[in-house]
């Protein structure tokens, strides 16, 4: 890690010189952001959390230091992380510290050159995506060059090269693969001059992805004969896509391809991949409208074959369900099953007007929003040999079959409304249907122990304020199943109340409880309260919180993260410049 | 290693302040590529107001409170603009996932802010955003002169007293 350093400083300083130093001390521009998220961890028999568990990391911390500097058409930057050790629910692999990420990009006319990480997106992502995210303890960013490049108006070319993140191994021989990746974008309106005042905007464009993989041995024994797999070691994908836009009206397909890329995801099988997102949208002031279908046929790509992990994904599949953001409906969240699924979700949205007798004084907000998900159909590929059999082609599946199970559906109720100048509410009701056996434990038959879960979740949110700012916001969420009985995983009925204090634009304060009261296992029927206050000044935030904490989002103080389960004290400072 | 990120952590705060009080310099928007939530490819670079301050927030369809904070606001916005001429652009850091639903939710909500769609987080790291809401203003010329985590009931308050400021050619407390 020195070395980085030293290489980077060094890279800094030959620039500054070329550049002439006075320059590069004047019109430079060093900006930056840290965080810092303390735990002091308190043990909890009732969570599970105990001497061994803890394993004396009573205290540990997960933070980061962010530097970008800026000179005209040139930018450089790196992050330094450090986990020490991880808090509770990040991977233990990040244990450690130093710099992951580290830049230096050059913006020359109409090319752009990026040496060192980055972050990119191709499309929708189906065939690249690299991206992080620090709450969710998720970087897949790739370490080499890229190069964008605008030859003509309306025409954007980009193309890169490297490997990418796995928390601190180093890259070296074989030990995950070299990506390759190919994108154009045409936007025809544009390009041609002819087609400028069309009304109807057509957007066009195409991707194509390489890994690279040195070839490892790998056996198989059936009936006492050895077979050993013939794994390709470079596994394409590549994509179509193309945007519609016509006044209030957008529509947005892309296809993805894959060739056969077995894997540990896939059990080893040669079938090939694909995966169509289609969205249709409409809005105009006061309403507007969402459709939207998927299908996904054996799209895991992963820079390392043998990764079962969150780690070295090459794409990203995104789940079409409403992302939720009161803590009683993330219980049961929907992850998107790479291996197969088809789904479609709508959304509505509209305002009732200001003014009118339904719309009040300031108008009424409303939200309806549903999405069904089930399995693709998968048929055996031949007599005799089951459904995804490793070293076969896996399955067959027709395009337009629905297959079973259902993993997951969800209607979701929102309406929202100001009464006066001092007091709103929200009220919500968001009904879940969650295939706990497929989401929690990848077995495809219901069992008793994990039995499909039916939700209903009534949610209010009122806003009273006391004077211009000072507010007092209290939540009341409930949890209602039926089906949550009977298994070791079950957790039965939830009753959550909160209560914040704010003074604008300074201090919150916060207490909760989510109340696990249907719990069947009386010992488990747990209180999760907690005391939180946060102090922000301008960019700079500290919030300290004590309490027990259940897995999911939590909303605290004016924002959000994904905490996992745990009882003690939490420290966050953060703060950018 | 505990001391040296230590060391480093305290480096950042000491920047951070230092950095802060330079606000005034004059540091302009990043070159970013990103898309309008109408669909059209649109560079960061280009965001102007003819010579009037802009508001710039970043938010996502899955907070809360940036969303409480865009639709307060949205109540006096047109207020806001008559009287100083301010322009708001909310930045959706939404992701593939619901980056459709950006659109039809803010139309639908009655918003009347010009929508940027930063789907894979280009435009937020380049700002150095890492907790949202974070609102920024920028003056006439486009320099940021502000910026501000989180949101509470009368958080808005500060905000257009602060463009106001900017208008008035008055400094702005940091924070």
């Amino acid at each position: 890690m020195k070395n980085l350093l030293v290489v980077l400083i060094t890279g800094f300083m030959l620039f500054s010189t070329a550049l002439n130093a006075q320059n590069f001390i004047d019109n430079g521009r060093v900006t930056g952001s840290f965080q810092f998220d303390g735990q002091y961890y308190i043990q909890d028999d009732k969570l599970g959390i105990t001497d061994s568990t803890l394993d004396g990391k009573l205290f540990r911390m997960n933070g980061f230091g962010n530097i970008i500097y800026t000179n005209g058409n040139f930018r450089a930057g790196f992050r330094y992380e450090a986990y020490l050790p991880p808090i509770a629910g990040y991977n233990a692999k990040y244990e450690g510290h130093g710099i992951p990420y580290y830049f230096a990009e050059y913006q020359f006319k109409n090319i752009q050159i990026t040496v060192g990480n980055f972050y990119e997106q191709f499309g929708n992502g189906l065939v690249l995506r690299s991206y992080e995210e620090w709450t969710l303890g998720y970087d897949n960013s790739i370490r080499g060059a890229r190069v964008k490049f605008q030859p003509y108006k309306g025409i954007m070319l980009k193309g890169l090269i490297g490997t990418q993140r796995y928390y601190w191994e180093p890259y070296a021989n074989g030990n995950r693969g070299i990506v390759r990746g190919l994108d154009a974008e045409f936007y025809l309106n544009e390009m041609f001059s002819g087609m400028a005042d069309f009304k109807t905007k057509i957007i066009i464009g195409g991707s194509f992805v390489s890994n690279y993989e040195k070839v490892k041995d790998k056996t198989l024994v059936r009936d006492t004969v050895i077979y050993k797999y013939n794994l390709p070691s470079n596994v394409a994908a590549y994509a179509g896509r193309l945007r519609l836009i016509h006044g209030g009206f957008q529509f947005n397909a892309e296809y993805a391809y894959k060739i056969n890329n077995p894997s540990a995801m896939n059990n080893y099988i040669y079938k090939n991949g694909e995966s169509l997102l289609a969205t249709f949208s409409y809005s105009r002031k006061g309403l507007g409208v969402s459709l939207s279908g998927k299908r996904i046929d054996n799209m895991s790509y992963k820079s390392r074959s043998s990764e079962l992990g969150e780690a070295l994904d090459i794409n990203y599949l995104p789940p079409l369900t409403r992302p939720q953001a009161y803590s009683l409906a993330t219980i049961y969240p929907y992850a998107t099953q790479a291996n197969g699924e088809m789904g479609i979700q709508g959304q509505i949205n509209f305002t009732i007007p200001k003014k009118s007798k339904l719309g009040g004084k300031y108008g009424t907000k409303i939200e309806l929003n549903y999405s069904n998900i089930f399995n693709i159909d998968k048929q055996a590929v031949a007599d005799g040999i089951p459904v995804d059999s490793t070293g076969t082609l896996g399955y067959k599946s027709d395009f337009f079959s629905i297959g079973q199970p259902k993993y997951f559906e969800t209607f979701n109720f929102v309406i929202s409304r100001k009464f006066n100048s001092k007091f709103k509410m929200l009220l919500s009701y968001v009904y879940q249907v969650y295939n706990q056996a497929v989401l929690e434990e990848g077995l495809f038959v219901s069992t008793p122990d994990y039995p499909t879960i039916y939700a209903h979740i009534g949610i209010a949110d009122l806003t009273y304020k006391l004077t211009p700012t000072k507010s007092l916001r209290m939540e009341i969420q409930h949890l209602y199943t039926d089906q949550d009985k009977g298994s070791t995983k079950i957790k039965g009925n939830w009753i959550l109340g909160l209560l914040e204090f704010n003074i604008a634009p300074k201090w919150f304060f916060t207490v909760f409880d989510e109340f696990n009261y249907g719990n069947p296992d009386k010992d488990m029927q747990l209180h999760y309260y907690s005391v939180a206050m946060a102090y922000v000044q301008g960019t700079s935030r500290i919030a300290l919180s004590y309490g027990r904490q259940r897995e999911g989002l939590l909303c605290v103080g004016g924002v959000c993260r994904i905490v996992p389960a745990a009882n003690g004290i939490t420290l966050t400072l953060s703060s950018s410049f | 290693m505990k001391k040296i990120s230590m060391i480093i952590l305290a480096l950042l705060i000491g920047m951070s302040v230092y950095s802060q009080n330079e606000e005034k310099q004059g540091r302009k928007l990043p070159s970013i590529n990103l898309r309008t939530a109408g669909g059209d490819p649109f560079n960061t670079a280009d965001i102007s107001n003819d010579g009037k301050p802009i508001i710039l927030s970043f938010w996502a369809l899955w907070c809360k409170p940036c969303i409480k904070e865009l639709s307060t606001i949205a109540d006096e916005y047109i207020d806001w603009q008559e009287e100083t001429g301010v322009k708001l652009i909310a930045v959706s850091i939404d992701d593939a996932r619901s980056s459709s639903n950006v659109k039809p939710f803010a139309d639908g909500n009655d918003w009347d802010y010009e929508i940027l769609l930063d789907v894979n987080g280009d435009f937020k790291r380049a700002m150095n955003v890492n907790m949202i809401p974070h609102t920024f203003i920028l003056d006439g010329d486009g320099n940021i002169v502000w910026q501000h985590t989180s949101f509470s009931e009368g958080g808005e308050l500060q905000l257009i007293e602060n463009v106001r400021k900017v208008i008035a050619g008055q400094q702005i407390d940091a924070h």
